[in-house]
């Protein structure tokens, strides 16, 4: 057990924080949690609720993929914190920290410090260019037609290994929480998110993102406080305790094992730094507010969510450690202590929540975890079913003569189609341990999304060419290299250990410089005529860019 | 004259352009400086970290890891306040000159 325990945080660390990977393998179906379900059941019918408003609000393009432009700042930062404080995060990271301490803090850092670098160098320009996709900003001087395939290559990649990590998390640790089964849950997970989606479109998917962060926000910050009241306020009485009860003792405060090779470290810190600023549906956020200035604080926002719940989630994951681990209550086999957490270390945060609050609170908590993945997956699946409508049918298959309509038609039923599939997905991946999925999608967000928005906004000399050679050089090396890496070459296809050919946890130093070298070689390379066209079309761009001139402003309700 | 050339022979445009680009790019090194010295540190010194501070538990990780976050979030807070302040005022002035 110690050692599976230890296996799955390595696989945390290495790919992700996918919750699938400390709920992998076979998980003991509950009993039915009723507290849980009835609060969950609350939760769908209010967002369902809004939906139904939302829905009658939904007309236009505009409205469908961008809320109109009418959200403001704050909003979008909730938003946008709620896009990103997954379930995985959330029980991962404060399970992460029940194990090994700080550790966890190490890891959380990493997903944070992209959004300052979204802040300076993306969030503004990208407002004032783009309408719905990030791909009208990367194709914006550009040949339309092999820019948007790449772009939407980029998009429904990420987007299909994100959504399929979510699902099968989801799967599990609905069962683990609810007492349903895996396929129920999967089912249910997909039809709401289909609802949502087809017929609240943006509106619908940023209130339900909204009313979640809040919940999970307000939650956390709940246990933090019921663990800190019962230490005076003293962190260090907290730590003290910590200590004297884990088995690993003063070492829970001091780095660990989390990194051993520092190119691996760099790796994947940029993975996650830079992946941050490509991934679509977070950056389709930002054309959902009025104009640049509200994108910039909307950014703002959000990053102070974020720290702050990455301080509570180490918090939290302090106090499973004083209050769940020391108690016979949440374990497996008391005898063996901390390891033997019932459910897995990811499980930490929602037994503390029975700890400090009781079975009202944990029922609370479970449904906002249920509530966390069903919002995350509707955002992704909007992002997804842009790329196809407004991307690949409206701009690729009709030259941009495509009727509003058709185009909204195409994107829901594009949607559908992506939550049948994520459903077939989600029940096929069952018992194949995903966790690499979130680091991919990470890594080719930050090797093809990320070098070729910015430098398509930041440099003039790119061309067509270049876009797409180098971005889908980026995009092909990101996929090479995590198969080849241990995560997915030794752990999920069962090669020797110390086999992999590529030694690192994630290729993103290497797949991101081969996109900008690849950009940049192939755009000086390129004589032909369109490349001289690209290149003058920028200073238009440029102009547009940093002053909103011809943006696309919110429109009216 | 175009309004596109009028924007671009605005001597407030090449001051808005060069104060973004300065104050965006400082701050993303700065906050990569940061970021990477500290994954440096934990993978080179993992003893510094883990060094108590006092008599407690507590190590110096923590205030260090602490202030990765809260970096993030000043940064973050510092490019807003200049952007509003100065940037928005800039921008304003070049739209209307550029009519």
């Amino acid at each position: 057990m110690i050692r599976k325990l230890a296996t799955s945080a390595a696989l945390t660390l290495a790919a992700s924080p996918a919750l699938a990977d400390a709920v992998s393998g076979a998980v003991q179906k509950q009993d039915t949690n009723w507290h849980a379900i009835i609060m969950f059941g609350a939760f769908v019918l209010l967002t369902l609720g809004i939906t139904y408003w939302a829905a009658s609000r939904t007309k236009s393009a505009a409205q469908f993929y961008t809320a109109g432009g009418g959200i403001t700042g704050f909003q979008n930062g909730l938003a946008i914190a709620g896009d990103y404080m997954s379930a995985a995060s959330f029980l991962g990271i404060s399970g992460l920290v029940y194990l090994s301490g700080y550790d966890g803090l190490i890891y959380s850092v990493g997903w944070l410090v992209g959004w300052p670098i979204v802040t300076f160098l993306i969030a503004e320009p990208l407002r004032n260019l783009g309408k719905f996709t990030f791909a009208d900003v990367a194709s914006f001087r550009f040949d339309q037609t092999p820019v948007r395939i790449l772009a939407a290559c980029g998009t429904l990649v990420t987007v299909a290994f994100y959504l399929i990590a979510q699902m099968v998390g989801a799967g599990k640790l609905i069962q683990l929480l609810f007492g349903l089964q895996y396929w129920h849950a999967v089912v249910i997970v997909g039809i709401l998110m289909i609802i949502y989606v087809t017929f609240g479109g943006m509106v619908a998917t940023t209130w339900v993102q909204i009313i979640k962060a809040c919940l999970l926000l307000g939650g956390a910050t709940f246990m933090a406080l019921m663990v800190l009241v019962k230490f005076g306020f003293s962190p260090e009485a907290l730590f003290a305790k910590a200590v004297e009860v884990h088995p690993k003792h003063q070492a829970i405060m001091a780095p660990g094992t989390l990194i051993s090779n520092p190119l691996s470290a760099i790796s994947l810190g940029l993975a996650l730094m830079f992946g941050t600023a490509g991934l679509p549906h977070i950056l389709m956020r930002f054309f959902t507010v009025a104009d640049a200035k509200a994108a910039r604080k909307s950014v703002f926002y959000a990053t102070g969510f974020i720290g702050y719940f990455y301080i509570l989630t180490f918090i939290i994951g302090f106090g499973a450690i004083v209050l769940v681990s020391t108690n016979p209550q949440f374990l497996t086999d008391p005898a063996k202590g901390l390891a033997a957490l019932k459910g897995g270390s990811n499980m930490a945060a929602i037994h503390l929540a029975n700890a400090v609050g009781g079975d009202v609170f944990y029922g609370f908590i479970s449904a906002v975890a249920f509530a966390t993945i069903l919002a995350v997956v509707s955002g992704l699946t909007l992002a997804g079913a842009s790329a196809v409508s407004h991307d690949l049918y409206a701009t690729v298959m009709k030259h941009g003569n495509a009727n509003e309509q058709d185009e909204i038609r195409v994107s829901k039923i594009t949607t559908v189609v992506l939550g049948l599939l994520a459903i077939v997905l989600g029940i096929v991946f069952e018992n194949v341990n995903v966790a690499f999925m979130v680091g991919l999608a990470f890594s080719i967000a930050a090797s093809c999304n990320f070098p070729v928005l910015l430098m398509s906004m930041m440099w003039g000399g790119m061309t067509t060419r270049g876009a797409v050679i180098g971005g889908f050089l980026g995009l092909i090396s990101a996929l090479i290299g995590v198969v080849l890496s241990p995560g997915v070459w030794e752990d999920v296809l069962g090669h020797a250990k110390g086999s992999a050919p590529f030694p690192y946890a994630n290729p993103a130093l290497f797949s991101m410089a081969i996109a900008f070298i690849g950009i940049w070689l192939f755009s000086k390379m390129d004589t032909s005529a369109r490349a001289a066209q690209d290149k003058a079309g920028f200073e238009a761009q440029y102009v547009r860019s940093q002053t909103g001139i011809g943006a696309s402003g919110a429109s009216a309700h | 004259m175009t309004s596109l050339e009028r924007v671009e022979r605005n001597p407030k445009y090449a001051e808005l352009v060069n104060a973004r680009k300065s104050l965006g790019w400082t701050l993303s090194a700065i906050m990569l400086f940061i970021y990477m010295g500290f994954i440096l540190l934990v993978a080179y010194d993992p003893k510094f970290l883990g060094t108590p501070m006092g008599n407690g538990v507590t190590t110096i990780g923590i205030p260090v890891g602490l202030f990765v976050i809260v970096s993030a979030f000043v940064l973050t807070g510092i490019y807003v306040s200049r952007a509003n302040a100065r940037f928005d005022q800039l921008t304003r002035q070049i739209v209307e000159e550029s009519k």
